[in-house]
């Protein structure tokens, strides 16, 4: 299951991915000018950038890096990182084309950063918060057992604390297959964590970005208190792939979307990305006591 | 019990079988005498086969459409079993039976995937793949169960859960989420063994317990072989390295510590004594649920939460923490430091 969503979005995301990160422009300047995945339209980066990855022309929503994230939804200087020193092993001695180490440092090299997330504590607009986002582009934001014991932490300190708990998951990995049935059960781990934090009054809002697939989408991704989408991001347990090898039928259009969600009943709002931050102060809002 | 159905490495006791029931026709002293060394020929090459099986074999054992199903223990392990169908908001999943049933002075709520042993059966339960309507109902059973102090049997034994359209528009991803974050705060006992497939998040979605077992050729994976092989390898024709890799039998389960007990089948697999396998499955389930009622429930749902709290394994400060199936050499385990967070979130 997770990793079928692995491929799928490995598919369409990667392919996003090098489009933005990796691919060297012809004629112009390296990453003066940017691709939109969307709708294909050149768009200036720093305009991009000014409006926090969000296309001009099409309103998709990019690929943005979780220290991007940090910085869009926090306030700024306000982030203090938390176990930032928990690094990945590999307890399997997982080995398909090349081990699971080697990809290990690859990716920690391509990326900057030791795993798929990154949690700590901040402000939004003055509120303190336990925040935590998966980085979609570190093999493809999935879940290992780095993942959820920092998730797993991040929920129990805001329990302790009594803070509201904010994850944004970019997730198309879902369970990591790499460290085997250990990823499954992070699964278990961070829904265990988030029953404590709710039997505790905690209020948790999820919010889920393209893409979130598999074990993260089947664990922390929906379980919150309140569901927050972006726009069009592709959402959903089975990857479209086995769903369409399994069933052999064509997919309906905008099958697995944020509307989709939006429309089946599972997601309360679709947030645009630049409307994120005051939508989640305002929830906080609400719910505060 | 020879059926009709092959396993590929099995073919030497096939043919080994075909002899002796030729020879036991001939009626004379010598024969009898070789068809006798024979059977004891069997009995060791059936343990020989199975105390070695690849990773790959076990998957083809654990699929093998002979074995028992929950339809089996419930009949071979249980005095009674009354089912309840339904998850009071859609409809009934086949592929999910729950009800309740008695075993030793217990009455309990048993919870299993079926995946049908006839063609017929096999559609009407989706060949053991739940939608989401099957969890729910699982997870509405369970909390019954609670309410009346009744412990919880799961037998796990999916593929994994199914994926269609309808299953996603009814939120399969939600109910298997919500389905381990209610089991992880139940306050019965619950007893999880993994009898066949444990096929990803859908075998997980009812496999949060206090003691989660494993019968010796089960296999409990994050994804299946054929799926692993085709995104890393591209191809599923590798499924049997991808076997490997996963490391999803229960010899290596039981040293990371996602298992807790391994059961033990008999020589030549579950699939040849269905009773033999349902007796220890039955002791298995008696022993467990005479200890499990004796601790608080307090104390059982905290203990339920650490075991899974422990699930993992990284380096921490250059220190390796949880378990690996590597020697760890120069990094030394050490105990969790997140253990005393643990304790004081304790609520």
């Amino acid at each position: 299951m997770a990793a079928d969503a692995q491929r799928e979005a490995g598919i369409s995301d990667t392919g996003s991915l090098k489009n933005m990160i990796r691919r060297p422009k012809r004629g112009v300047p390296e990453g003066l000018w940017q691709r939109c995945p969307g709708c294909q339209a050149t768009i200036f980066r720093k305009e991009a950038e000014r409006r926090q990855g969000v296309c001009p022309e099409c309103d998709y929503h990019w690929y943005v890096s979780a220290r991007e994230r940090i910085g869009q939804v926090l306030d700024e200087g306000t982030f203090e990182e938390w176990d930032a020193d928990l690094e990945p092993t590999d307890p399997l001695e997982f080995f398909d084309k090349k081990a699971y180490s080697q990809r290990l440092k690859a990716e920690q090299a391509r990326t900057g950063l030791k795993d798929a997330a990154v949690v700590g504590t901040g402000m939004i607009r003055a509120r303190r918060v336990a925040f935590g986002v998966t980085d979609s582009s570190f093999i493809m934001g999935s879940m290992g057992s780095v993942v959820g014991e920092k998730l797993t932490r991040l929920i129990e300190r805001a329990t302790e604390q009594h803070l509201p708990l904010i994850i944004i998951s970019g997730s198309g990995g879902g369970a990591r297959m790499h460290e085997g049935v250990l990823s499954l059960m992070q699964m278990a781990k961070v829904s265990a964590a988030l029953a404590r934090y709710d039997q505790a009054g905690g209020l948790f809002i999820s919010v889920l970005t393209n893409p979130t697939m598999g074990g993260v989408a089947a664990s922390f991704a929906s379980l919150g208190d309140l569901v927050f989408a972006e726009p069009k991001a592709l959402i959903g347990f089975a990857g479209p792939r086995t769903i369409k090898a399994t069933i052999h039928i064509e997919l309906p259009k905008g099958f697995q979307t944020s509307e989709f969600l939006l429309e089946h009943g599972f997601v309360d709002r679709i947030v645009r990305r630049p409307d994120l931050k005051s939508e989640i102060a305002r929830a906080i809002d609400y719910c505060g006591k | 019990m020879p059926g009709e159905y092959r396993l590929s490495f099995e073919r030497p006791i096939y043919e080994l079988e075909a002899r002796i029931e030729k020879l036991q026709k001939i009626k004379t002293p010598e024969a009898e005498r070789d068809v006798r060394l024979m059977r004891r020929d069997l009995v060791e090459l059936k343990k020989r086969t199975y105390s070695n099986l690849k990773p790959w074999e076990t998957v083809e054992v654990a699929r093998c459409p002979e074995r028992p199903l929950t339809d089996d223990y419930l009949a071979l392990c249980f005095d009674e079993f009354v089912e309840l169908h339904g998850d009071k908001f859609f409809g009934d999943d086949r592929a999910i039976r729950t009800g309740w049933a008695k075993i030793d002075r217990f009455k309990v709520m048993v919870v299993g995937h079926q995946k049908g042993r006839d063609y017929k059966q096999r559609i009407a339960c989706n060949y053991g793949c739940a939608h989401p309507e099957g969890y729910r109902k699982a997870i509405g059973k369970m909390q019954m169960a609670a309410k009346y102090g009744m412990p919880v049997i799961c037998f796990i034994d999916t593929p994994g859960a199914y994926p269609g359209i309808a299953a996603e528009e009814r939120g399969q991803a939600q109910v298997i989420a919500s389905a381990m974050f209610e089991m992880s705060r139940l306050p019965t006992p619950i007893i999880c063994v993994v009898i066949g497939e444990g096929g990803s998040g859908g075998a997980l979605g009812i496999g949060v317990g206090d003691r989660v077992a494993m019968l010796e050729h089960a296999y409990y994976s994050v994804i299946s072989p054929e799926g692993c092989a085709g995104i890393l390898w591209k191809s599923h024709e590798y499924k049997e390295q991808a076997a490997k890799a996963l490391r999803m039998t229960s010899k290596d389960l039981i040293k990371l510590g996602v298992i807790d007990e391994v059961i033990k089948e008999p020589d030549g697999g579950a699939h040849r004594d269905h009773h033999l396998t349902a007796s220890r499955m039955g002791m298995f389930l008696r022993n467990t649920l005479r200890e499990l009622v004796e601790i608080p429930k307090d104390a059982l749902v905290e203990q339920r939460y650490q075991r899974f709290r422990r699930m993992g394994a990284f380096i921490e400060n250059g220190h390796l923490v949880g378990q690996c199936l590597y020697d760890p050499g120069a990094v030394q385990a050490v105990p969790a430091p997140h253990a005393e967070v643990a304790e004081r979130v304790d609520v």
